[in-house]
């Protein structure tokens, strides 16, 4: 038996609901357009409904711990397609498991437990990358950007703490990848933002820097005392590239004003 | 504010500051506030960078000024040195250090100076520019201060105010070693100001108790640095010395810093073509088996044993000298002994012990948790391989630590190890 479902999370938590009406455990998810094994006999499509997921949503609330929840929350925003499997069958077999037992959650020689935590990991490792290797220019108008693309969709867990630390300073921070970004006023919330025109501005999606004529006059000094600071640190003696990749990946380094 | 001239002194001074290796950002937790920018995340701290010798960059490293009226003989700032002096302005300061802030260059600002008229004067400069951060930018973010040995109480009294950690280098950890080669220096001069620290610290602790809004005494604590390969001290002269300082209440981290042959002339130091970086990584290891996997300092190193194996990390050394200790039940074994498991950390000895709660654990589920196989496995016993017996084991005891010692070397360690005994030589000579 196997699923196919629209890739959303409340396609997902849809599919668990099936599953338990239809009285089967299907081998395995699919997402819609995928290729399909071989000799795939049946199928079932799941239809995305926002109250079975909810259901299934508050049953998990009463059966996982808040770290747990939080943890496949976190996983999804790895965006992987591996993820799906795995956190389909974690969810399931919470279900299964018997009220008076206690929760698979901590059992890490399930394989699906063990890839769900290791993918949420893998998450919050990057958003660990993000809070180090985001690096702002200020603009004329005093608003600070950042570009970033991450490998996962990691905005969401990193606003908070820009917005605490810089809470005196408008900011926004854009993933160029997921064509979206927060903005914060310098007060209150950061608010999510698209543009309808991305082609228009004022900044480049590439590397991540903001046109000259925006750009504040100072910024190009302090980039420059940051880039002469940057070399000046480091003991020739030592030269260690492995390490410096290991720590920080090359993929991130294209919006890095120290290695533009 | 900002002058041509102020990129150059920039370089020079953090080309100067860049031999102290303390980096972290750590022991604060402190959210944003009103009116004010900056938070510090508490944990390990955020490393916003890594220089291409690969060493993370948190705060901005950098000195006041390098003039020094010392003549330590390990410092490139020593006052006999013909080095490019300059000193940044307290303004030019605190502007950089909030400008970099703001644009998350940097987790905050560690500072230090070379010693100027005295120790007071120059210390009072320092206090100028954290004082300056805190109460007129509003900089919340997080302050590193090296404290000038010989500063008045009142001045270390006050900086503590401003700074989340203050610094110390004990730099030599025996003391004829340290007259030796740093003459106007003694231990005492470096332990009085850290008791001092830590006085404020215990005391503040106490204020708080009784007013909570008691402003914090320098909540991260010290640290302090020690420099390996500058003198013949061994690494059991280094490790009872950190082992001591974690012995007390405000000491969180003890830094090494491998010699670099920075002063080629002096004749009390070696001329090493290359800093000991082996032996100063064996060090962090064993530094590291001291803080969080439960091992005293005279199972690392003792009379036989006075220097860190090369080759091995400390706590595989350790596993070979003690064989009567293994193997270890994967399965019943408390989470102290796990972490005596070669091949075997504090991540995936917490997925351990959560784990068999469920069921036995077999090598495959150790593999996927993590666990480096290829060394625990001569080490451990788990479900097949105490049930099956078409696979014996062959562990440590069956094997012998001497032709097991072989097997976990890898070739890549070797030839490093031996490079560095190599290069190190024309000092033990
Ligand atoms: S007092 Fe400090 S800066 Fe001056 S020479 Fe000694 S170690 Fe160097």
């Amino acid at each position: 038996m196997v699923y196919t479902f629209d890739g959303t999370m409340d396609g997902l938590l849809t599919a668990v609901f099936d599953a338990f009406e239809r009285h089967e455990q299907p081998e395995a998810l699919l997402t819609t357009g995928d290729a399909l094994p071989l000799f795939c006999e049946r199928m079932h499509e799941v239809v995305t409904d926002e109250t079975r997921a909810q259901r299934v949503w508050t049953g998990l609330e009463k059966r996982l711990s808040r770290e747990a929840l939080r943890l496949i929350t976190v996983s999804w925003l790895s965006e992987m397609q591996e993820l799906n499997n795995p956190l389909f069958m974690y969810i399931f077999k919470t279900f299964q498991q018997p009220a008076e037992k206690p929760s698979i959650e901590r059992n890490f020689a399930d394989p699906d437990v063990l890839s769900v935590t290791n993918i949420a990991r893998k998450v919050l490792h990057e958003q660990l990358r993000m809070k180090q290797f985001v690096r702002f220019q200020k603009a004329k108008d005093g608003t600070y950007l950042a570009v970033v693309s991450p490998d996962h969709n990691v905005l969401p867990l990193i606003i908070d703490h820009f917005a605490d630390r810089f809470r005196d300073q408008p900011w926004m921070i854009y993933d160029a990848h997921r064509h979206y970004g927060y903005y914060y006023e310098g007060s209150g919330h950061p608010v999510r933002i698209t543009f309808e025109n991305e082609s228009e501005v004022p900044f480049s999606l590439s590397d991540g820097k903001l046109n000259d004529d925006v750009l504040s006059n100072d910024d190009h000094l302090f980039q420059d005392l940051w880039r002469t600071y940057f070399k000046a640190i480091c003991i020739r003696e030592r030269i260690n590239p492995r390490k410096q990749l290991s720590d920080m990946p090359r993929r991130y380094w294209k919006y890095m004003t120290e290695k533009q | 504010m900002l002058t041509d001239s102020t990129l150059e002194r920039l370089r020079i001074l953090a080309e100067s500051a860049k031999y102290d290796v303390s980096c972290s950002s750590s022991g604060t937790v402190r959210r944003g506030k009103q009116g004010m920018v900056g938070n510090t995340v508490g944990g390990v701290g955020i490393c916003h960078s890594f220089a291409d010798d690969g060493r993370c960059i948190s705060l901005l490293k950098v000195m006041l000024t390098n003039y020094c009226m010392y003549d330590c003989a390990y410092c490139v700032n020593r006052r006999s040195n013909d080095i490019k002096r300059a000193t940044l302005s307290v303004s030019e300061l605190v502007s950089i250090t909030m400008e970099f802030y703001r644009r998350n260059y940097i987790e905050g600002l560690f500072l230090s100076s070379g010693v100027v008229r005295n120790p007071d004067y120059t210390m009072e400069r320092l206090v100028a520019i954290v004082r300056d951060l805190r109460t007129v930018h509003g900089f919340n973010g997080y302050i590193h201060l090296k404290s000038i040995p010989g500063a008045s109480r009142e001045l270390l009294n006050e900086a503590g105010l401003y700074a989340d950690r203050m610094s110390v280098n004990i730099e030599i950890p025996r003391e004829e070693s340290l007259k030796l080669l740093a003459p106007e220096k003694d231990h005492q001069s470096v332990f009085q100001p850290m008791k001092l620290i830590q006085q404020g610290v215990l005391e503040n602790k106490e204020d708080r108790r009784r007013y909570r809004h008691a402003p914090r005494f320098v909540p991260a604590g010290q640290s302090t640095q020690m420099i390996v390969g500058a003198t013949q001290d061994s690494d059991r002269d280094i490790l009872t010395m950190s082992s001591a300082l974690y012995g007390q209440p405000t000491i969180r981290r003890v830094y090494y810093s491998g010699y670099i042959s920075v002063n080629t002339y002096d004749s009390r130091l070696p001329v090493l073509k290359q800093p000991p970086l082996v032996r100063e990584n064996r060090l962090y290891q064993a530094d590291w088996l001291l803080r969080f996997y439960h091992f005293k300092v005279e199972e690392i190193v003792d009379d036989l044993h006075p220097n860190l194996d090369l080759e091995l990390d400390p706590k595989l050394a350790w596993a070979l000298r003690h064989p009567e200790a293994f193997p270890i039940d994967i399965n019943t074994a408390d989470y102290e002994w796990l972490l005596r498991v070669p091949g075997l950390g504090t991540k995936s000895a917490w997925l351990i012990i959560n784990a068999r709660r469920s069921c036995r654990l077999t090598s495959e589920h150790l593999k996927k948790m993590g666990v480096v196989m290829k060394k625990a496995k001569y080490f451990i016993t788990c479900h097949e391989l105490t049930a099956s017996t078409l696979q014996p084991l062959r562990g440590i005891n069956e094997l012998s630590p001497e032709r097991l010692r072989p097997l976990l070397i890898s070739p890549r360690q070797q030839r490093l190890a031996e490079q560095e005994k190599q290069l190190t030589l024309n000092f033990d000579d």
